[in-house]
């Protein structure tokens, strides 16, 4: 390289840290950058780490947690998107805080409750969980009966895929999601095949299209949901849960226990006498509060946290008994 | 562009162009390979006929056989242990602290508010400076223009954070690939037990589906970034090690037996002589494991592994296709950005050592550069405007939306022409293929791909099928193998009738070349989760999906093989061919297709890898199989050996599927040669 060369070189690149030197000078005086002070006591609360399952109704929830913590507490909220039995295992390790929506999952309970001891029941959270098998409106009411697992042998052909190998079409969700439906399909003797959407959203799709283009789908779905109240789809009646007749995961052939959907939390957080442990322990709301802001965040496009702002503005009375004790 | 040839003006039929057909042996003898492997699959399809559904070792799905209990069993024992051993607790436990105080260190610095400030430490100003200077000092100019405009665009589309993060992490890798890989290749390239003992250690490594140490390693080190480093790591380190390894090895041996004569130690050598002169190659190496790096952004993501993979997750999961191509976007956008730099920096190296300029005028200027650049980091600390990037234009939000409304709009009007796709292809390729391969007893379908396995590869690609086949039945998972198999074929005879197509198109016309490179090295520089997107908005969930993006994946090197295949075969002998009045169809099958029979096994052995890579990845949409099972082991502790024994599964099968081809490839080579 001549020395010409790089005095041209030399010139070019002047000009152009120049440039974005300037530029950024244009912007002086606009003012400093402000250390974020919370009302009372931030340093008290620091890191606050609420894991995300994959599901709107859990998002909603996480997110209202997160914003009153964040803006009451002055907490650092972080909120991790896990699966339900990943999420678990950051406990332990202080990635997760809290799963505010936990799913019964006995087995996990075992584990990192009564076994390792990382993790703590914080006790309800006050929705009310429900899992099973649902069809579109339109197919309840055109076939009455298919609502009675006893018929749905009888419909299999209609519900045939090009994915289900003949047999008629099961469709779930996300293969995290807590699930029995291969074990029931084999111990109901159902000629059926389980095959997997996805994701939440996807389940949601092919019930939505299948509802306005009449067509056969039948999937597992639960509830708290906010979709059901755009499509009230119609739960099938599995043979009834008895307390046990879950108990062996190969052997399932009874419907799904309901669900009292409970918080658990990371014990060294629970201990630590951060703010936001008290907030997790006092959280609690009803199946509707849910799915208002998880209608605000899936079907009216809001960010999550706006979401959560909306419903915090609208609803101060429940936030405040969230906050008794606190500080 | 219409540069394709207009096939020459000769009349329609030639007979002159076959006047050997009497020389020839009989048809049965010339074609005795093909009629066999055809009389293979008529024996059975009607095996199939006679025993449909016996023995097809399927397995419920929240069944598990010994084999993955005892998995279970392995990881709960290793759970159990986690706060007593010393090991666990002392010696991974301090690398994952290390880990993760280093990640949180430089997110704080860079890329994530600094509590209490609401901005990191640096903002974005100071970081697009920082990042300049550096691309400036290794890789030029140019380097660091393409360096700005990377940096603004992936800021301006929305995703400052996560791409600072991703860039963190890529670095992190890097830089930890380097500190194991270099002197592992060094003592690969001057040690032949060395190469013999690493070499299928790396293969491994680089077969095996990622989500299958994921779980694994997430165990090991705890979910969150130090898991995240390690699976990048484990994915990228191969190439490091294994380019360093050749690069000292191709060093001239006239060379290192002159600097030996001359009285060299060992040491000296390496240092003086052999590691100069491979640099170049080292820095390809380098190359390699960047790009390798970044591709496990997505993958990272499910253990919480910081930087763009978490919105395209996201994204994808709430079927948002829009968002994910956005977020997709920046990951191409820093993809491309990191190729060039390093490439660029590789030349740079040669450039810098030959050329006979004055470095100190180099070393003024980029002393000089640090004022502004300092300049730069103040203002960034100082005013919000310079610390979180300005917000304002929300161009991501509308391209996603653009894009969210073509997808929309295609999926509305092609929605039953994707459907009959869909549909056409599950019923009258991928059904029966699985009818043949799943529903037939093991016994029958295995010896029928040992049959096939012979016929193709010959007694060494025989062998490497048994033991395939033998790990397969040991994981308890044949019949899914078959699925998957049946799978990949499918994908892979696609990727193959679409390479060969386009890639004699390339191969026979310069302009076609010149046009479609550029664009197929762009497809191969993408991670293989942004193929998702496009075939998930076409043709949502199910099989077809996760086929459509594995033969995405694989057409730009199955299309680059074959035409350098196409364009490999000599010049005199096409023109022998046309002057003996040849057309361009004759010239095709008869001259150009058979000469490059080598080039296009090859294909054939890259196509099916690079699809079997995205079996997992299909998993996540709807794909059947192994790789489902991966990606549901992943996520219910219940099953986890039953994942992990499918991850064992697919790599059998992805060294099973290598060897055949590979064989085949070396025994049509030594065909055309003689």
């Amino acid at each position: 390289m001549t020395q010409a060369m790089a005095r041209i070189r030399r010139g070019w690149v002047l000009t152009f840290v120049g440039a974005i030197a300037a530029s950024a000078l244009v912007g002086c005086g606009e003012g400093d950058i402000e250390e974020s002070s919370a009302p009372e006591g931030a340093a008290e609360c620091g890191e606050f780490n609420i894991a995300i399952n994959p599901w709107v109704g859990y998002e909603a929830s996480a997110h209202v947690v997160g914003y009153v913590a964040a803006s009451e507490l002055g907490c650092d909220v972080e909120y991790k998107d896990l699966k339900e039995e990943i999420a678990w295992q950051g406990f332990g390790t202080g990635e997760v805080d809290v799963v505010i929506e936990n799913w019964g999952h006995p087995d996990l309970v075992k584990k990192y409750i009564d076994e390792q001891g990382t993790a703590v029941d914080v006790g309800p959270n006050g929705n009310e969980g429900v899992i099973g098998w649902y069809v579109p409106p339109w197919l309840a009411e055109e076939y009455p009966d298919i609502t009675d697992w006893n018929n749905l042998n009888k419909y299999a052909d209609e519900f045939e895929t090009s994915e289900s190998h003949g047999k008629g079409q099961l469709l779930d969700g996300d293969p995290s999601f807590v699930t029995n439906d291969e074990a029931l399909v084999e111990n109901l003797n159902l000629d059926y095949e389980v095959v997997y959407a996805g994701s939440e959203a996807a389940l949601i799709q092919a019930f939505r299209d299948a509802e306005e283009n009449h067509e056969w789908v039948i999937g597992y779905f639960y509830e708290p949901q906010w979709f059901l109240s755009e499509v009230p789809l119609v739960k099938v009646d599995l043979p009834p849960y008895k307390p046990g007749c879950d108990a062996d995961p190969e052997k399932v052939a009874c419907d799904y226990p309901p669900y009292h959907l409970n918080k658990i939390a990371s014990k060294e957080f629970m201990e630590s006498g951060s703010p936001a442990a008290q907030l997790v322990e006092n959280f609690q709301w009803t199946n509707d509060d849910q799915n208002l802001v998880a209608k605000y965040i899936a079907e009216d496009g809001m960010d999550p946290e706006e979401a959560a702002q909306k419903w915090v503005e609208d609803n101060p009375d429940k936030v405040d008994a969230w906050l008794q004790g606190i500080g | 562009m219409s540069t394709v040839e207009a096939p020459p003006d000769v009349e329609p039929s030639v007979p002159e162009a076959e006047p050997t057909r009497a020389e020839q042996p009989p048809f049965w003898r010339r074609h005795w390979r093909l009629l066999s492997i055809i009389g293979v699959i008529v024996i059975w399809r009607i095996g199939l006929a006679i025993f449909r559904g016996d023995d097809t070792l399927s397995l419920g799905g929240a069944e598990l056989n010994d084999f993955q209990e005892w998995l279970n069993d392995v990881r709960d024992d290793f759970d159990a242990q986690r706060d007593t051993n010393w090991f666990l607790n002392n010696f991974i436990g301090g690398i994952s602290d290390a880990l993760n105080w280093i990640i949180d260190h430089a997110q704080e610095l860079l890329s994530e508010p600094a509590f209490p400030r609401p901005v990191p430490e640096i903002g974005w100003l100071g970081v697009v400076a920082i990042l300049v200077w550096v691309a400036y000092l290794l890789a030029g100019l140019r380097m660091a223009v393409l360096t700005t405009l990377s940096l603004l665009a992936v800021g301006y589309l929305g995703y400052w954070e996560d791409s600072v993060d991703t860039l963190i992490m890529t670095v992190l890798a890097v830089v930890i690939c380097a500190l194991i890989g270099l002197p592992l290749g060094i003592w690969m390239g001057r040690s032949k037990w060395a190469t013999a003992i690493a070499t299928p250690v790396l293969d491994l490594m680089q077969t095996m589906p990622a989500f299958a140490y994921l779980v694994p390693l997430a165990l090991v080190f705890g979910i969150g970034a130090p898991a995240a480093v390690a699976v990048t790591v484990t994915f990228a380190l191969p190439p490091v090690a294994r380019i360093t390894a050749h690069g000292l090895r191709t060093v001239a041996p006239a060379t290192v037996e002159a600097s030996r004569s001359l009285g060299s130690t060992s040491g000296q050598l390496l240092r003086q002589v052999q590691l100069p002169m491979a640099k170049r190659t080292i820095l390809v190496g380098l190359n390699q494991t960047t790009m390798a790096a970044l591709s496990m952004v997505t993958i990272a993501a499910f253990v919480d592994g910081p930087g763009l993979g978490e919105p395209v997750l996201q994204e994808l999961q709430a079927l948002d296709v829009g968002g994910a191509f956005v977020a997709g976007i920046c990951i191409v956008i820093l993809a491309i950005m990191l190729d060039r730099i390093t490439t660029a920096a590789g030349e740079r190296s040669e450039v810098a050592a030959r050329s006979a300029a004055d470095p100190r005028i180099r070393r003024y200027i980029l002393l000089g550069l640090l004022v502004p650049v300092g300049i730069a980091v103040y203002l960034s600390r100082t005013y919000s405007r310079f610390a979180a990037f300005p917000e304002g234009s929300d161009l991501g939000g509308k391209i996603a939306d653009r894009v969210n409304t073509i997808s929309d709009w295609s999926i509305d009007h092609f929605s039953s022409l994707t459907e009959s796709l869909k549909d056409f292809v599950a019923f009258n390729m991928l059904n029966p293929m699985e009818g043949l391969s799943a529903t037939t007893p093991w016994w029958l379908a295995a010896a029928a791909l040992l049959a096939l396995g012979f016929l193709i590869g010959g007694w060494r690609a025989l062998v490497s099928t048994a033991v395939c086949e033998l790990i397969i039945l040991g994981t308890g998972l044949w019949n899914e193998s078959m699925k998957t198999l049946t799978t990949v074929l499918a994908a892979a005879l696609l990727t193959m009738v679409i390479g060969i197509i386009v890639g004699i198109w390339m191969g026979r016309s310069r302009g076609v070349d010149t046009a479609l490179r550029p664009i197929l090295d762009a497809l191969q520089t993408m991670p293989p989760f942004v193929y998702l997107i496009p075939a998930l908005a076409l043709f949502e969930t199910g099989r077809f999906t996760a086929i459509v993006a594995a033969v995405a994946f694989a057409v730009p090197v199955a299309i680059k093989l074959v035409a350098d295949g196409i364009r490999g075969v000599s010049a005199s002998t096409v023109e022998a061919a046309e002057s003996a009045g040849s057309n361009t169809w004759q010239m095709i099958t008869k001259v150009q297709l058979p000469m490059s029979r080598g080039s296009i096994m090859l294909a054939a052995n890259q196509g099916l890898l690079f699809v079997l890579s995205m079996v997992v990845i299909g998993g996540l949409v709807g794909g059947q199989g192994l790789g489902y099972l991966v990606v549901r082991g992943f996520s219910q502790q219940e099953i986890f050996g039953k994942g992990l024994a499918a991850a064992v599964a697919i790599t059998a099968l992805g060294v099973m599927l290598d060897r055949i081809t590979r064989y085949a490839a070396e025994r049509t080579e030594r065909g055309a040669t003689t």
